[in-house]
């Protein structure tokens, strides 16, 4: 059974678009045929963390509006042969999106693929709700910072009103992902800890992904982070959440880079 | 409370509710009006001084027309206060205003008048005949769930209880009392239809805003040592009373 995910957060530049491409690249690793959408109709992102904006031929909005078929639209990724990316079109915006054209791509990336994921952009408006509105599952992105955490608590309300499923009556199952998150600077006190976030939106938690200049490194050369540096901390959280997502039991750690004990010391007085 | 915040309460406006008869003429209105007089025959100070909605939505009336029934129904001492059920596109200049949103609450049947005897029904009555059914059920809303930052749960006719969280943005509004078993990190705005009795409790204080009977305290009025504790707020004259629950 194909599963649609929503990557969404309400607040901007949290990391969708980062997760959206490590959680489908880990995936798709581990042999799942998947496809991440890119929502963000105007301000697209992902084609270039993914590294296939240089491919890029038809867009969501082409096949919505029938001048394309899917086929021709989905980018297969150079790396992963079942990665498959289904960019948005730069040149229009977010009201070239329709509820019925959004139905009838999903429907048939189901035939196709294990895992739709569909990154939403930032906000609550059309791109956003309609990013969300065929999902079976979210994955709600946080940064442990007051600003990030009531944005997400907003979208969780709108996760349980306005998406297909919670109009049926059926539960949306959410998950927390924790981004950027720094042990050192939420023991001192500088960030809302893992605790706090949970505390304030009652969301199961899918990972915790620390904060890490590997994740921009990987932005940069166009990868996502678990294929650039699969062995890095973030990469390491991102293939966890992902064995979770899948169902396997994995006890919640923070990576860490393994500094030695000095160097760790170093790096918090630096931070 | 500071005389700074006795300005900004002068100028807050205060929701209220109240009862009101909903009279539905029905076509045609000649026939109506004198189907109307029959009624209320026994007992002809039964509308007297009291507000009335006039429902338009049976009947498809002019500007003029509606002008002339409301004639008719001012020569049979009935007052329209507002119109419901009308058809957007007719104009309402020079009319009532337009009414949304009502609900029903009983059906009102004139009462009999024994004997000859003609003295008015006083105007309170019908309106104790139609809250009397209201106080024997009193009214409760449950929410089961977290209230998300952004909802609102708005609830004029009596109590709200939430058993889970109510989120920063969030907000909830009830006639009666508000009763949170989460953390209440929102706006709780009780008693906001007039009722000075009404209270707020929570099982952790984090509010952005109490308010009772329109009086209100922001976060920053809340003292520092209640919060993050388990509270009530209740209204003392005219101050919002914040204390710990233990």
């Amino acid at each position: 059974m194909a599963q649609v995910l929503v990557v969404t957060s309400g607040k901007g530049g949290v990391g969708k678009t980062t997760s959206t491409a490590a959680l489908g690249a880990a995936l798709a690793q581990n042999g799942d045929k998947v496809v991440v959408i890119d929502f963000d109709v105007g301000l697209r992102n992902l084609d270039l963390v993914m590294g296939a904006e240089r491919r890029v031929v038809f867009d969501l909005i082409n096949v919505i509006n029938g001048v394309a078929k899917l086929p021709q639209a989905l980018i297969r990724d150079k790396r992963l042969e079942n990665l498959n990316l289904l960019p948005a079109s730069q040149t229009r915006d977010k009201d070239a999106l329709t509820e019925e054209g959004v139905a009838k791509v999903i429907d048939e990336l189901k035939t196709k693929f294990d895992w739709i994921i569909c990154d939403s952009p930032a906000g609550i408006e059309r791109g956003a709700t309609l990013a969300m509105r065929y999902a079976d599952a979210a994955i709600i992105v946080t940064n442990p910072e007051v600003s990030s955490v009531r944005d997400s608590d907003r979208i969780i309300g709108l996760l349980d009103a306005k998406t297909v499923k919670a109009e049926r009556g059926e539960r949306i199952e959410k998950h927390l992902l924790v981004t950027r998150y720094s042990p050192g600077r939420a023991a001192r006190g500088e960030m809302l800890t893992i605790e706090d976030v949970l505390e304030i939106l009652s969301t199961p938690l899918l990972g915790i992904i620390p904060e890490s200049e590997e994740v921009l490194r990987a932005s940069n050369i166009g990868s996502p982070v678990t294929l650039a540096n699969s062995l890095s901390s973030p990469a390491r959280a991102y293939f966890d959440a992902a064995a979770r997502l899948r169902g396997e039991k994995v006890p919640m750690v923070v990576p860490s880079d393994g500094r030695g004990l000095l160097n760790k010391l170093f790096g918090r007085k630096a931070a | 409370m500071t005389s700074v915040v006795r300005q900004r309460q002068s100028l807050m406006f205060r929701a209220r509710s109240y009862m009101t008869f909903s009279v539905m003429p029905r076509p045609p209105i000649a026939e109506w009006l004198s189907d109307l007089d029959a009624s209320v025959e026994a007992s002809r100070g039964f509308f007297a001084g009291y507000p009335v909605v006039l429902n338009l939505s049976a009947v498809n009336l002019s500007p003029n027309g509606i002008m002339q029934l409301l004639a008719d129904l001012e020569e049979r001492n009935i007052r329209v206060l507002g119109i419901e059920g009308l058809d957007p596109s007719v104009s309402t200049t020079g009319l009532p205003p337009l009414m949304r949103g009502g609900r029903d609450s009983q059906t009102l049947v004139v009462p009999e008048v024994s004997g000859d005897a003609v003295a008015p029904v006083p105007a309170v009555a019908p309106a104790a005949a139609a809250e009397a059914p209201k106080a024997a059920q009193p009214a409760s809303l449950m929410i089961e769930t977290p209230v998300r930052s952004g909802q609102t749960i708005v609830f004029i006719e009596g109590d709200v209880t939430v058993l889970g969280s109510v989120g920063s943005g969030a907000e909830i509004v009830a006639g009666g009392s508000i009763h949170i078993y989460g953390t209440l990190r929102g706006r709780a705005l009780a008693g906001a239809a007039g009722n000075a009795k009404a209270r707020i409790f929570c099982h952790r204080v984090e509010a952005e805003l109490l308010a009772i009977d329109s009086f209100y305290k922001t976060a920053d009025d809340i003292d520092e040592a209640l919060r993050r504790g388990p509270a009530q707020a209740w209204l003392e004259g005219e101050t919002l009373k914040i204390s710990a629950l233990n």
